[in-house]
């Protein structure tokens, strides 16, 4: 996994609202939204409706699910 | 020992054969000899000797015994004696790379320990059917929980590799394992908590991100069902080796026979003339390789056996229970299913007597009966 979020910028960019970065710590607004883990930089994506698929950090395309939170159970066998 | 000596008793050990192997102490095999069972002569000449008794490991010899009885003991040891162990894992997250059920079933064979009376006062849980499971009591299940989370080491150096300083939480070991009492656990097990038997066993490797949380149920089974439920590492016996020299072995002869046979079988004693000579040390170290067989210099001159009533048990726990108490278990387990057999025995014999009795007042109304449990 790559290092910490906001110590691979090269450009100074001005922090935006909804930006990843180190305030991304928060809760998104919306309540719909799904988190989906981006294939290169493994870090949590927020997706709304409609919204193009694509990770905030590094621009991959390709965003995994998360594992369920709902519980499995399972023999010990 | 006298018995040593009893060619009845000698299993006959040699190149290529076994002779000699089953036992002969049965009524009407030897003429004139009265071997029926006879509980004065087996308290007389039955004996248990300890050679070794540490809570791990147990190793003991059974003498006069006969092998069905050291067989059936050893059987039940490992597979009839109620165990508790994990059974049922609820993984609520488990981003690790161990997939879910490959953990589970690892969780499953970590061995556990806790107080010994609240374990034995512990209830069977009953599965029901799959459309009704029964509910798990305070009385039958163990809930344990395993919640870990690998960081990485805010503190660590540019240049190091070594993940024990690299990352935090990156092994899961079994003394992760946290035991949550419930209801009448949380006197019970108020001194000696239910944990693992060895907290160094290492279930999972995490990175940083990584996290598995989940919640177990243990239940009490037995080694028949599933080995996790087994509490013997393995509970296992052999036969007391017989060496017998036939003419004595002299000189260097003596310390070549010494290592045809592990250290300490054989001694090589200064005899009254002045000459070595090969003695039988200590039989119990050998390991019955049959080397000496391969020798044409002591063709004839030893005879090799082991002794056919003499078991050398060797019982290693897991850790939940002690050596020596699952080899009692075991022996009350075997009392107890004799029991049960005595009385299964009785109810087919009144219940035969009983539809004989029915049987016969059908065709003869009248007739006067005797007593009811006259069997023929």
């Amino acid at each position: 996994m790559s290092s910490t979020p906001g110590s691979q910028r090269e450009a100074y960019q001005p922090p935006a609202a909804g930006s990843s970065g180190v305030g991304r710590s928060y809760a998104p607004a919306p309540a719909g939204t799904m988190f989906y883990l981006c294939a290169e930089c493994g870090v949590k994506v927020g997706i709304n409706k409609g919204e193009p698929i694509r990770c905030k950090e590094c621009g991959h395309r390709i965003l995994y699910k998360q594992r369920t939170t709902r519980m499995v159970q399972f023999e010990a066998r | 020992m006298p018995a040593a000596t009893n060619h009845r008793n000698i299993v006959g050990v040699n190149a290529e054969t076994v002779t000699n192997v089953s036992s002969t102490d049965f009524p009407g095999h030897w003429p004139g000899e009265d071997h029926s069972w006879n509980i004065k002569h087996f308290r007389r000449t039955f004996r248990v000797k300890f050679y070794r008794n540490t809570p791990l490991l147990s190793q003991f010899d059974l003498i006069h015994t006969d092998a069905a009885i050291a067989n059936t003991l050893r059987r039940i040891m490992i597979a009839e004696v109620p165990t508790l162990a994990i059974e049922s894992v609820y993984v609520s997250n488990n981003t690790s790379i161990i997939q879910d059920e490959v953990l589970a079933h690892r969780l499953g064979l970590v061995p556990l320990r806790g107080d010994k009376d609240a374990l034995k006062g512990l209830s069977w849980y009953l599965r029901g059917e799959d459309s009704a499971p029964r509910e798990p009591t305070d009385e039958d299940t163990i809930v344990l929980h395993l919640k870990k989370t690998c960081e990485r080491n805010p503190d660590a150096k540019k240049t190091d590799t070594d993940p024990d300083k690299l990352y935090i939480n990156h092994n899961v070991y079994a003394s992760d394992i946290v035991f949550e009492p419930a209801g009448r656990q949380i006197k019970s097990f108020a001194h000696d908590p239910i944990r693992a038997a060895n907290p160094d066993i290492l279930i999972a490797k995490l990175r940083p991100g990584q996290e598995i949380d989940l919640t177990m149920h243990c239940i009490k089974g037995i080694g028949q069902d599933h080995a996790k439920f087994s509490p013997v590492a393995t509970a296992s016996y052999r036969l007391l080796p017989d060496i017998r020299i036939k003419k004595p072995i002299r000189g260097k002869a003596a310390e070549r026979f010494a290592a045809c046979f592990p250290k300490g079988v054989i001694a090589v004693r200064e005899g009254e003339d002045g000459e070595k000579e090969a003695v039988v040390d200590n039989v119990r170290n050998d390991t019955v390789s049959r080397e000496v067989l391969r020798h044409n210099e002591f063709k004839g001159i030893v005879e090799l056996g082991r002794v056919r009533d003499h078991f050398i048990f060797s019982v290693e726990s897991t850790g939940q229970f002690d050596a020596d108490e699952i080899f009692l278990s075991a022996v009350g387990t075997l009392k107890a299913k004799t029991i049960n057999l005595k009385r299964d025995i009785y109810k087919m014999l009144r219940k035969q007597a009983l539809d004989a009795k029915r049987a016969r007042e059908a065709e003869n109304p009248d007739a006067d009966e005797e007593d009811v449990m006259d069997t023929q």
